[in-house]
């Protein structure tokens, strides 16, 4: 932070503990993210080692198929869904659907765009990653 | 830290009814001659009907005076007294002690604004940001004609705009939002719920101006809608909807 | 934004193909070698991938760049950050398609 400013900085940015789930929703967008790219980026070189033949890939097989690869691979797919799902809530939000309408504001003042609609998006996304995780552990590890 | 345990004798015929009392923690800050803040602590007796303000004006009175506080209406018209109070910003003149649930308030400046001293911050940047997306009306007509009449608006159209009017320029959402906690060239929720006040005021015909000043790296777009702005408005602005139904312009989905 | 949401959503719908062709082989046989380089060497999978790729490639280091470009400004770091994540973008989609491209065209 800079002690001009007074910027909370990145403890401020990240904290979600004060405003709500949707700020939460907006840590773990950002959360999901930067592990989606680090995975991706990861998956794009592993993938590569079919260029080494069989023996490459069998290798890259024997490293990725063991529990704590099935375990990242489930927390990727955990992040992949609630990514997917809290993006096209964000994104239709961005458009100004479902934000509500502009009205004349009255005691006490409840904000009409953190609404139950956003409310239930965030937390369907929590849902459908939590049961994505558990169906991609059945998958994985019922192998 | 400092710590004060009991009231001073008040030369007046008042009896101190109360027998609840909180600690008050305040952030003690000086830029000029301190490196850091520290927290003084203050046993404050309070009422139900006990606001923050009241108490900080109660510790001034009666323990240290210098401290350094703004404030005005007292009651959530004039946007002066916002601060940290046990870690979210609110008008300490709206926010009452008994509905914090805790034996301990902690207040302290706005986060992302700079200090003055104390509980006192400095507001040019969000001035500056205010001022920067012209709020104003835009006409092609500059000058009113001899028989000109006021501008006819029906309450549909008002409705329209009127939540966005009620800023009173606290700055809870700038303190409030994620984007503001890092980026220092972030126009900040305050200004973009402005530009979208007077962009959808029926009366208003800058909102091509308005939206090219906006369509910037730092501005509409580092908007994530965390809503964190509209969560601690204290006047109802929702400054989130107002960001969206603007970006909505930009993105094809109003036009 | 417009290319992260456009990214974004022809993205959701291409990889949701791509996990599905995991799923519906069953997941350890649609791992293995032959299999794999089955799916690479037929044309329209490969050509998925290779959009895959590009899209998720611009949409995530797009998203990089914004989280950077908030934590701190400045015209020399946001330059950077704009180019040194356009690079990386454009370095990762020429590695993959190496890849993709190699093994398409059987010179494994």
């Amino acid at each position: 932070m800079t002690k001009d400013e007074h910027k909370e900085g990145i403890g401020g940015m990240a904290n979600p503990r004060r405003y709500g789930i949707e700020r939460v929703a907006y840590l773990l967008m950002r959360l999901s993210g930067l592990g989606l790219l680090a995975y991706f980026v990861a998956h794009i070189y592993e993938t590569s080692n079919i260029l080494r033949g069989q023996v490459g890939w069998d290798e890259l097989l024997e490293m990725t198929s063991t529990t704590e690869g099935h375990i990242i691979l489930s927390i990727v797919i955990g992040m992949c869904v609630f990514h997917t799902v809290n993006g096209i809530r964000v994104m239709l939000g961005h458009g100004g659907v479902g934000v509500g309408k502009p009205a004349r504001p009255d005691y006490p003042y409840e904000p009409a765009s953190q609404n139950y609609r956003h409310k239930i998006g965030i937390y369907s996304a929590i849902v459908l990653a939590a049961f994505a995780m558990m169906y991609g552990l059945a998958v994985l590890f019922g192998e | 830290m400092a710590q004060v345990t009991s009231i001073a004798e008040e030369q007046t015929s008042t009896p101190l009814s109360s027998s609840k009392s909180i600690t008050l923690r305040i952030s003690r800050y000086n830029p000029k001659h301190d490196d850091s803040s520290i927290f003084m602590e203050f046993t404050v007796p309070y009422q139900k009907w006990t606001t923050v303000l009241e108490a900080i004006l109660d510790v001034k009175k009666h323990f240290d005076h210098s401290v350094a506080v703004r404030y005005s209406c007292r009651q959530a018209t004039c946007g002066s007294c916002g601060m940290m109070i046990n870690g979210k910003p609110r008008l300490a003149c709206f926010t009452k002690i008994s509905e914090l649930n805790s034996n301990v308030i902690t207040v302290e400046p706005m986060s992302n604004f700079p200090i003055i001293r104390d509980l006192a911050v400095k507001f040019e940047r969000m001035f500056d940001s205010h001022h920067k997306i012209k709020p104003y009306l835009i006409r092609d007509d500059t000058e009113l004609e001899s028989d000109a009449k006021e501008f006819l608006q029906s309450p549909k159209e008002v409705e329209q705009y009127i939540q966005f009017a009620n800023c009173i320029k606290c700055g809870l959402c700038n303190s409030a939002c994620p984007t503001m906690a890092t980026d220092s060239s972030f126009v900040g929720p305050q200004a973009l719920a402005q530009a979208y006040r007077y962009v959808a005021d029926s009366r208003d015909k800058g909102k091509d101006s308005r939206l090219k000043m906006i369509d910037e790296p730092h501005g509409i777009w580092r908007c994530h809608f965390a809503g964190s702005c509209s969560q601690v408005c204290p006047k109802g602005v929702d400054p989130a909807m107002g960001i969206q139904l603007l970006r909505g312009y930009l993105l094809g989905f109003r036009s | 934004m417009k290319i992260h949401y456009g990214t974004a959503i022809a993205a959701v719908a291409l990889v949701a193909v791509h996990v599905l062709m995991r799923l519906t082989q069953g997941f350890a046989e649609s791992l293995e070698y032959e299999s794999v380089l089955a799916n690479y060497k037929f044309v329209p999978y490969a050509i998925m991938l290779e959009l895959i790729l590009v899209l998720l490639s611009i949409h995530g280091f797009n998203g990089l760049r914004v989280i950077l470009l908030e934590l701190k400004q400045g015209r020399i770091y946001e330059k950077a950050v704009s180019y040194g994540c356009l690079a990386a973008m454009i370095g990762l989609i020429a590695y993959g398609s190496r890849t993709i491209i190699v093994v398409n065209m059987g010179l494994v």
